[in-house]
């Protein structure tokens, strides 16, 4: 039995579309027949309504939420990069840095957006992208370290014989090892990059992104609002899922034994 | 004359008759408390265009001896001497070509760039470069794979490419480190033939490290056969086959892979002086190979 190309795509994509459906359509008769009251849980009718009449302000929040997390990302990992470079290279500063990475792991970072706000002023969108910034360097430091560690002897043993310069075997053979260990760093810090910048927009600041207006609908008791902006937040952080995991999976290709 | 102006001719052998010189040999490991002797008073000189095969029992400091000629490790005590230089000056002057037990490609490089890679990190042209490899991948019988990467190539495959690679360079010198123990016997035996050839073509000297008595015979002038722990040269086994039926150019990737060879009576006759030295000496033969 040959399978078509169009019937193979439909048979991976039909199911869990299916099953959406279906969820919804449970979800929405439990609300109408239960008389489920909006605040315990609004039907998806209700929130795809608000979704329509708000897209733009949900679109130009999840821009602004999106842009503090892009940059979060691009600071945080540029960072967590170039340290992980030095540490790689210094076993001093490896030594120091680990007691420190460690602790900063540990510390809840968007408990920080408070005291940044002050730092920043109020009206600045600069602390939502610190503290998204915080949040990546963590994953992306430990896991292009370990990249830069994962060199084969064999590798090392060639390039000693090769009389490769120190250049050289960074070059040829670190260097590629440690890329796909970058971008698993990057795919893991993606995620947490969206929910830091989210979660900071709670503690106060600029109203403009994402979080801002799920506090916002949820005080006014407009509850299928606030739950058509966590659908924003979802799509934002999908997106961002969805962009780093390509580049992960491209840079991964080749890097079998 | 530890230092090279140009690229020796494989024929002429510049640098004097010998490959490599080992005088008085040792290598402990490990610390002062629990000293571990892995290789201990080894004497062995490589003439040049030689192929001298060493072999052993698992742990006999086979392969150490050879990382001692490739200055990837340094002898605790007595001396290596590679080209009339030290160990040290021939891997900087990349005298000699390296093939590991593992293959060891860049599986982020194409096949090409892998036998390219010797020549890139010596700084020679693109141009000349291109041409060497494709010379080389057409002596491994791998031309239409030049544009794969390593892991679209099956093992034997891919220990070719590890082969071409080592002669990249054209060394007068190829060490190799059990280069087929990870293969299935057909293509082993395949692959004998061909580095055979090959180094009837380059007349390079080989050090190559197995644990196969069969293989070690079918391929060596001379058999260096080790004791373990410490490792020491129990005996060296003279062979002496008429390889020119085996060694024949231009035989195809389904060549006879030396098979007269191999049921010769010389060669059986040299395989059984090997596994003689090998149980000789008290200490059963573990991890040898007794096909």
């Amino acid at each position: 039995m040959t399978r078509s190309p169009v019937a193979g795509a439909a048979r991976q994509v039909l199911p869990p579309v299916v099953l959406l459906a279906a969820l919804l359509g449970a979800w929405h008769g439990a609300v109408v027949l239960g008389d489920v009251p909006p605040f315990v849980l609004p039907g998806p009718a209700a929130i795809g309504d608000q979704v329509v009449t708000y897209r733009e302000a949900i679109s130009s929040a999840a821009l602004v939420t999106g842009r503090n997390a892009a940059l979060g990302l691009l600071v945080g990992s540029v960072l967590g990069v170039l340290l992980a470079v030095v540490a790689a290279a210094v076993h001093l500063l490896d030594v120091l840095a680990e007691p420190v990475v460690a602790a900063l792991a540990v510390v809840p970072i968007v408990a920080l957006a408070p005291v940044l706000y002050a730092m920043y002023g109020a009206g600045s969108e600069q602390a939502r992208v610190v503290v998204a910034a915080l949040a990546v360097f963590v994953p992306v430091y430990v896991t292009t370290l370990r990249g830069l560690r994962q060199v084969r002897p064999v590798h090392r043993d060639l390039m000693a014989a090769l009389a490769a310069s120190r250049v050289q075997v960074a070059r040829t053979v670190t260097i590629p090892t440690a890329v796909p260990f970058v971008f698993t760093g990057l795919r893991m810090a993606s995620s947490l990059a969206v929910i830091s910048a989210i979660v900071a927009e709670y503690f106060g600041g600029p109203r403009s992104g994402i979080g801002s207006f799920i506090t916002t609908a949820a005080a006014g008791s407009n509850y299928a609002q606030a739950w058509a902006y966590v659908l924003g937040g979802i799509a934002v952080g999908l997106t961002f899922y969805a962009v780093t995991a390509t580049a992960e999976h491209l840079a991964t290709r080749r890097a079998g034994p | 004359m530890s230092t090279v102006q140009e690229h020796p001719t494989p024929a002429a052998h510049p640098r004097g008759a010998t490959a490599v010189e080992i005088v008085g040999a040792g290598r402990v490991f490990g610390g002062r408390s629990a000293p571990v002797v892995a290789l201990e008073d080894v004497d062995l000189t490589v003439a040049a265009g030689e192929f001298v095969s060493l072999i052993g029992p698992s742990g006999c400091g086979k392969s150490t001896l050879l990382r001692l000629v490739a200055d990837l490790d340094q002898p605790t005590s007595g001396t290596v001497r590679v080209f009339g230089g030290s160990a040290r000056d021939a891997r900087l002057a990349r005298d000699y070509g390296i093939a590991f037990q593992q293959a060891g490609l860049l599986p982020w490089r194409t096949v090409r760039a892998n036998v390219e890679l010797p020549l890139a990190l010596a700084g020679t042209g693109r141009a000349s470069r291109r041409e060497r490899a494709d010379e080389l991948l057409a002596m491994v019988g791998l031309t239409e794979f030049a544009e794969h990467h390593p892991d679209q190539l099956s093992g034997g495959m891919q220990q070719r490419v590890a082969i071409a690679r080592a002669l990249a360079d054209s060394p007068s010198l190829l060490l190799m480190d059990e280069p087929f123990g990870a293969l299935d016997e057909m293509t082993r035996e395949h692959l004998q033939a061909q580095l055979l050839r090959i180094c009837a073509e380059t007349r390079a000297a080989v050090v190559f490290v197995t644990h196969s008595i069969p293989e070690a015979v079918f391929l060596s002038d001379r058999v260096v056969v080790m004791s373990p722990r410490p490792g020491r040269i129990r005996q060296v086994v003279d062979v002496t086959l008429d390889r020119s039926g085996a060694a024949t150019p231009g035989s195809g990737p389904h060549d006879d892979a030396g098979d007269d060879l191999r049921t010769d009576a010389a060669f059986v006759a040299a395989v059984a002086a090997v596994r003689t030295a090998l149980h000789g000496g008290g200490t059963g033969p573990r991890g040898v190979d007794l096909r």
